[in-house]
């Protein structure tokens, strides 16, 4: 058979992705640092969902990269090049964390030495919350990201052009000795950085919990990049249904994940009926919290469930799409849910909507976009030089 | 020559691409009747044939669905309706508790139905006659060959059209294949029959030894050698020796309110009467009274008793002792017992025994009643028509 590889020709990203990313970009930072201006305390809120949301992508897709290597998986060969565009926001965190770290005592109850002080159980875990361990875990993960990412798309690249199989070999050494940092490290920034906000409570799960929404959200991403490029040819003729169903299968599986994930810390928590645990979930069902956490359910398991349950929809572009933004707005939802009750929750407090909860998420999209369009400049689509790249394209079910 | 029934056609191939072309052409030129046989699964060989999707998922879908429902409602009559019970003080109808097992039994008769649905509607269950079992062909196509067999109801089929087609996509050989006079595969042989009863025989005796010795064997039996309280046994770690421990002095059951003048026989007061009569508390108190004071008291508390000889003979209700007595008082006695009464405080609530007092209260104005509960009447059923 031919080689469909010898098909492939490099062309460039639609001129008017980068411009939107760029003007989304622009217009939400503006709005973005007025709202930072005018009410500091919950444009850092929003600011920090946005963050996790970013961390879910540039790391849920770094993970991608690294699974496909490990399990030796063809089909996502030929757009593993997305994926390690998308990761390719792990070292702007870097900047984009030093907000965060400059507002750490707006954020974090626990980094008051005062309310330490008269707290028995703060004391006890001052050890592991405490500002300068928080800093040096922060960075320490995030050279530890960016130094993967660098180990991964260097290879990658340089592959393109020498076609060397060694090293794949080397990359997935490096995915096998990846796959448990990360789940160390995804684990400790979730903790940190989310359940943290409020100090005294605590959930085993509640790591895998974010994992579960950062794969999810990797994944979607990366389908709406798939379905997006390709409608604007820059694949060609490459890519076959087969390689749309496989990513809505995985979607469809890993929302039945998140559902059972959730589900599990739910029930664990209301069977034990401890105060301690439940003060959690009571914060976010009372006053206007219970509608958010209601339609959590429904915007984060039953929607995307049904729309992805038949076989015929995991293959068409236009539903896969649709799935795709769905569920990036399921995930921004959900770090909604799991981040802003800790600024305003009780009987009285409302649930915080209005244009500055907007504005973040606009400014985020256009950050990934820009990010995206910038790192796939003169870059070949898809890893031509890598050895399974015929079979990936070859890709039946 | 031949009486048997005509079942069709077979024909090998050597290659892949080849059965691919083979079936292609038979599915532009209108079979529908025709299937494939590969010693592995081939790309594109769906579309090639023009199969549609199968039809198995809406089976799955549909039991799913049911046992997500059945179980739900299984859980909610059994636990909220017909036996209702306390658990961990979660609420009758626990739903989080209920969705594990709702998940189970959807995805138990989701799978059951997909198994059970293939074999009916798909293989015909329990035909196992396929007149290709046994043949050479269907042996060489799970070995080295890609074989196609055309069944001879299908609309189009015409042996000698048939036979020529398959030699210009160049079939190795062609084979006439009739449907056997016997049965050569029942599916209910000694064999196969053996064969479910040593399954069955395995299974159960697996399961016997993992839940009745596995389980109790070490390390598995360390759960239960935990530092725990068990019941009606020695306990360890309480210096009396006992498990389960008495209420701290003072404790009162939910709900519960003590009586004042508990064993008192000649209490310095009595309680006040804190029921408004009304209709259902006069029912109450009816149906209680007939429950439990008429057996001695008679159903009219005429003294009347129906124990007559067995039991010192109790006392009329209407006697002008009774009747002047405050309801405390007679409420006193119900939840005390006098002399030979015995108290009736664990049968009855306080509510029932006030609504007890308040009935045999209405007894005794019935009984006794003077000219102008009379008069009382007549107006009341003038004013009411009667
Ligand atoms: C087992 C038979 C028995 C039952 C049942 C019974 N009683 Fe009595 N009751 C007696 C006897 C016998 C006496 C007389 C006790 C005594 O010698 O002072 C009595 C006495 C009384 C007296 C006091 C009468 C008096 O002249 O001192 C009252 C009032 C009374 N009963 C009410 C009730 C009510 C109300 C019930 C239903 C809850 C009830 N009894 C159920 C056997 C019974």
């Amino acid at each position: 058979m031919a080689s469909k590889v010898l098909e492939y020709q490099k062309k460039s990203l639609p001129q008017s992705m980068n411009k939107l990313g760029w003007i989304l970009l622009v217009v939400g930072a503006i709005a973005g640092a007025a709202a930072f201006y005018l009410d500091t305390t919950r444009a850092l809120y929003n600011y920090l969902i946005v963050y996790m949301f970013i961390m879910s992508i540039a790391v849920g897709s770094l993970f991608l990269i690294a699974l496909e290597y490990v399990a030796g998986a063809d089909w996502s060969v030929p757009l593993r090049r997305l994926v390690e565009f998308f990761a390719a926001l792990i070292p702007v965190m870097f900047i984009l964390v030093i907000p965060l770290l400059l507002n750490i005592h707006t954020l974090f109850h626990w980094s008051h030495a005062e309310a330490v002080s008269t707290d028995a159980i703060l004391q006890g875990k001052s050890a592991y919350l405490n500002s300068t361990f928080f800093i040096i875990r922060v960075f320490g993960i995030l050279i530890v990201w960016t130094l993967f990412y660098l180990l991964f798309t260097r290879n990658s690249m340089k592959q393109d052009i020498t076609k060397d199989q060694k090293l794949t070999k080397h990359n997935i050494l490096f995915s096998a000795i990846f796959i448990p940092v990360f789940a160390i490290t995804i684990t400790i920034s979730s903790i940190d950085w989310m359940m943290s906000l409020e100090p005294h409570w605590f959930s085993t799960i509640f790591g895998v919990y974010y994992f579960s929404g950062t794969f999810l959200a990797a994944l979607a991403a990366l389908t709406l990049a798939v379905i997006f490029l390709n409608e604007k040819g820059v694949f060609g003729k490459l890519l076959i249904p087969d390689h749309l169903y496989s990513l809505g299968a995985l979607q469809f599986v890993f929302i039945n994940f998140w559902g059972y994930i959730a589900f599990s810390q739910y029930l664990l928590i209301w069977y034990a009926d401890l105060p301690e645990e439940t003060v959690w979930f009571l914060h976010r069902w009372e006053g206007g919290w219970v509608i958010v956490s209601i339609l959590l359910i429904f915007v984060h398991f039953v929607v995307p469930y049904a729309v992805l349950l038949s076989q015929p929809a995991k293959m068409d572009p236009k539903r896969l799409k649709f799935a795709s933004i769905w569920i990036l707005f399921a995930h921004l939802l959900d770090l909604y849910w799991l981040i802003m009750p800790n600024m305003s929750s009780g009987k009285e407090g409302s649930v915080p909507f209005g244009w500055i909860e907007l504005v973040f998420p606009v400014a985020l999209v256009g950050l990934i976009i820009v990010v995206f369009t910038m790192r796939a400049k003169n870059k070949n689509i898809i890893p031509i030089g890598d050895p399974k790249i015929e079979r990936g394209l070859d890709f039946h079910l | 020559m031949n009486n048997k029934k005509f079942y069709g056609l077979t024909a090998l191939f050597n290659t892949p691409n080849e059965i691919i072309k083979a079936a292609k052409k038979l599915s532009s030129e209108g079979y529908t009747k025709f299937d494939v046989h590969t010693p592995y699964p081939l790309h594109g060989m769906d579309d090639a044939m023009r199969l549609k999707p199968s039809k198995l998922g809406y089976i799955t879908l549909f039991f799913g669905l049911s046992g997500a429902a059945l179980a739900l409602l299984f859980m909610y009559w059994t636990m909220s309706i017909d036996y209702p019970m306390v658990i961990g003080g979660k609420p009758f109808f626990a739903l989080p508790a209920f969705i594990p097992i709702a998940f189970e039994v959807t995805v138990l008769l989701a799978t059951l139905s997909t198994v059970i649905g293939m074999l009916t509607f798909f293989f015909n269950f329990p035909n196992n006659n396929h007149p290709l079992i046994g043949t050479d062909y269907l042996r060489s196509v799970s070995v080295d060959k890609f074989g196609i067999a055309i069944e001879s109801d299908d609309e189009k089929f015409n042996n000698t059209a048939v036979r020529a087609m398959f030699g210009s996509l160049g079939a190795v050989k062609v084979e006439e294949i009739y449907y056997p006079d016997t049965e050569t595969f029942p599916l209910f042989q000694k064999k196969f029959i053996f064969l479910l009863l040593t399954f069955a025989v395995i299974t159960s005796g697996t399961t016997y030894f993992v839940l009745n010795k596995l389980m109790f064997m070490q390390p598995f039996s360390w759960m239960m050698l935990q530092d725990k309280l068990i019941p009606q046994e020695k306990s360890e770690f309480f210096a009396d020796g006992f498990g389960m421990r008495v209420p701290v002095e003072g404790t009162i059951a939910r709900g519960h309110k003590p009586y004042e003048f508990k064993g008192e026989v000649n209490p310095s007061s009595f309680l006040i009467n804190p029921i408004v009569p009304s209709k259902e508390s006069m029912m109450l108190g009816k149906k209680k009274f007939l429950t439990f004071c008429s057996p001695c008291h008679g159903n009219f508390a005429d003294g009347d008793s129906r124990l007559r000889g067995q039991f010192p003979n109790p006392p009329t209700l209407h006697t002008k002792r009774v009747r002047d007595m405050v309801d405390g008082q007679i409420f006193h006695i119900i939840t005390n017992g006098q002399n030979i009464m015995a108290s009736y405080a664990s049968q009855t609530s306080v509510e029932e025994r006030w609504a007890i007092v308040n009935y045999v209260r209405a007894l005794e104005r019935a009984k006794n009643a003077t000219q102008s509960d009379l008069d009382e009447i007549k107006k009341e059923s003038a004013a009411n028509g009667k």
